[in-house]
């Protein structure tokens, strides 16, 4: 006998066109990920790839709790975040391939660049400087008195930082309209949290600054984005400070070059098990929100977009290699103007 | 024409700006009622508002941060350092993120970080560094470095108008020490990246900047008093970006130059200016680029200890009668 699902109320405030979204955000940030591997084993993704696989969810859904004119910082694992600030597939591509036509010109590597309009801030690589530079945001959206929101990723292992430190007490002191997200994924590259830090929950660090916290599964989509939300609307509304705990897991190795064996593969199955889409779709199912043709055309929606992403980038070129002097300053003092580099360069060179 | 003190020409520089431009205000340690370790904000909070002048915790990471955030939002924030000695807390935050955020990402940083800089006041290792080569190095900075009243004001109307971050090493020495008559109503601007001839002179040149320069004019004098020697002194006021022009063209008149730093010599920023000479105008030199600095120790506390470490007038008297005999 076939029994239709029974009819949930959509949660959250969520439309049913909303969630479809989220899921679109979801499945594109997955098939971005493994089509990103592809590339790095053919040898075109240069560097180091760091895959978001397992944390999807968290990201997608925190960053989808944002509106227009808000700004967060992405960590390396928040593909999905920054996708759902309207970064497109194609740029990401150049930027992950060295490409000239990418938004950094082939200066900065992987999702390392921003879009302030969009509303997102690339990072750099060392922890926990974001979140003093989003509570210097959060502070000036005060200080103007817009009632725009910041929202900063942090992991498990950033936590321990100076730098995660002052943002988080300046921020809090400030009552700065900002949202700060623990990633708790188990692991900083090889470390397990329990080498990080002494406290059994992250989020209860946030009692040392004087600020709400909330410990979420990070692996339930419309929990994380319901938590988000009210931790937005509290800094919107001029509460300050929120920090969240979202408890997802690595299941892959810090980047693509290491082999994860310090993880127990047990620890991974079951991560596996608890997969945020397959919950995510599920619930969509289950509740009468999606029919399983919603979810097949979404698939083949983020298939053909890919496709096309990769061929709009794979085959544009390196960046000139001049194209590596200027742009350090506005104006260009003289001395940069002179190019030391080309000025003094013996002529054996073979550079 | 009233006469302001180098720490009031700033204070009044300052001054100008917040009233000016509203993007612009101040965030740092004991700014707002105390008015600043030096009284530099006095009367800031009073006349501009907490949401000008914000008072911060102790924390120099988080202060330059959150001045890198704000200026990515369209602000125009100057990050008082309470010492600049604690600037080092920052160096991480200034140097990966602020310096590069340009060049990396096409992320425009206008703030100005500034804080009282260099010895010859018995501050002791920690209130005494004029750190001005940590920073030096550093593509994406910009470095300036006033020894006068008009220029205190002149370079932070300047910094906070750039669109690039600057450091501006105040330096506590002069800031109640010199005066300089500046009249009311000039708009005194010193362009960022240009140079000063403190003194003419024909017969050396002597290339210095901040407090130095009034050491190094005091032995230009004593030189012309007691050697009949004429004497050039260059007042860089910028650091990075350096005045080339003004370097060469003074080396090309006296054909003999001395530079003198009050920072530590290894890796001191006279090097670079000696590597410039000679790559740019080795053939006009008639003696070696010597350099005065202070010794390679931290800073000592005692007077004599200090006095013995940091460079004095009769050194450089010393080292100029050598490139005059050479």
């Amino acid at each position: 006998m076939v029994t239709s699902p029974k009819r949930v109320p959509v949660p959250a405030g969520l439309s049913r066109d909303q969630l479809h979204e989220i899921h679109y955000y979801l499945c594109l940030t997955r098939s971005f990920d493994e089509r990103l591997r592809n590339l790095y084993r053919q040898g075109k993704v240069i560097g180091g790839l760091y895959s978001s696989l397992g944390q999807e969810g968290e990201s997608v859904a925190s960053a989808y709790a944002l509106r227009d004119g808000d700004i967060l910082s992405p960590l390396i694992r928040n593909l999905g975040s920054m996708l759902v600030r309207g970064a497109r597939p194609v740029e990401i591509l150049r930027q992950y391939m060295a490409k000239a036509t990418g938004p950094t010109g082939g200066r900065e590597m992987n999702i390392h660049f921003n879009d302030l309009q969009l509303g997102y801030l690339g990072q750099i690589s060392h922890l926990g400087d974001m979140v003093t530079v989003m509570a210097g945001i959060a502070l000036s959206f005060k200080l103007r008195q817009e009632k725009r929101v910041g929202l900063v990723y942090v992991g498990d292992g950033a936590t321990s930082t100076g730098a995660f430190h002052e943002g988080v007490n300046f921020a809090a002191v400030q009552r700065a309209p900002l949202v700060v997200i623990v990633e708790h994924n188990g692991y900083a590259y090889s470390t397990p949290t329990a080498r990080q830090t002494a406290v059994e929950r992250l989020a209860d660090k946030a009692l040392a600054y004087g600020v709400p916290s909330e410990t979420v599964d990070g692996n339930d989509v419309l929990a994380v984005y319901e938590a988000t939300q009210r931790a937005v609307a509290r800094a919107r509304d001029g509460g300050g400070v929120t920090l969240l705990e979202f408890v997802t897991y690595r299941r892959r190795g810090h980047a693509e070059h290491d082999d994860q064996g310090y993880q127990p593969t047990e620890e991974i199955a079951a991560w596996e098990a608890n997969d945020p889409i397959v919950r995510f779709e599920q619930q969509l199912t289950s509740r009468g929100w999606a029919s399983p043709s919603d979810l097949a055309a979404t698939a083949t929606r983020v298939t053909a977009e890919l496709d096309q992403a990769v061929a709009d980038s794979e085959n544009d070129p390196a960046p000139d290699p001049e194209s590596a002097l200027g742009g350090v300053y506005a104006t260009p003092p003289p001395t940069v103007q002179r190019s030391p580099l080309t000025a003094y360069r013996a002529p054996t060179s073979d550079a | 024409m009233p006469e302001v003190t180098y720490l009031e020409a700033l204070r009044d520089g300052m001054r100008e700006e917040l009233e000016r431009d509203d993007r612009v205000f101040i965030l740092g340690e004991d700014i707002g009622i105390y008015g600043g370790a030096f009284k530099v904000t006095d009367g800031f909070l009073d006349r501009f508002g907490p949401n000008r002048i914000v008072d911060t915790p102790i924390s120099e990471a988080a202060i330059v941060g959150a001045a890198a955030g704000a200026a990515h939002m369209g602000m125009r924030p100057i990050a008082e350092m309470q010492f600049i000695d604690f600037i080092s807390c920052a160096y991480d935050i200034l140097t990966n993120y602020v310096a590069t955020a340009r060049y990396r990402a096409g992320l425009g940083t206008p703030i100005v970080v500034r804080g009282p800089s260099g010895g010859f006041v018995r501050g002791g290792p920690f209130h005494s560094q004029m750190p001005e080569a940590a920073f030096f190095h550093t593509p994406g900075l910009k470095l300036v470095a006033p020894a006068t009243a008009r220029d205190a004001k002149g370079l932070i109307k300047a910094a906070v108008r750039d669109d690039d971050p600057v450091i501006y090493f105040e330096h506590k020495y002069l800031y109640r020490r010199i005066k300089e008559d500046l009249p009311e109503g000039e708009e005194i601007l010193t362009p960022i990246g240009s140079a000063r001839v403190a003194r003419e002179g024909t017969d050396l040149s002597i290339i210095t900047w901040s407090a130095m320069v009034w050491k190094v004019l005091e032995a230009a004098e004593q030189l012309e008093r007691e050697d009949g020697a004429s004497v050039e002194v260059i007042d860089l006021r910028t650091l990075i970006p350096m005045d080339d022009d003004a370097v060469m063209a003074t080396v090309r008149k006296t054909n003999r130059v001395l530079v003198v730093h009050e920072d530590t010599r290894t890796g001191g920023i006279a090097g670079e200016i000696t590597a410039r000479i000679n790559e740019h105008a080795f053939e006009w030199l008639d003696a070696p680029v010597r350099r005065v600095t202070a010794h390679d120790t931290p800073l000592p506390y005692a007077p004599t200890l200090e006095d013995y470490v940091l460079p004095q007038a009769e050194d450089v008297v010393a080292a100029a009668r050598w490139l005059l005999a050479y």
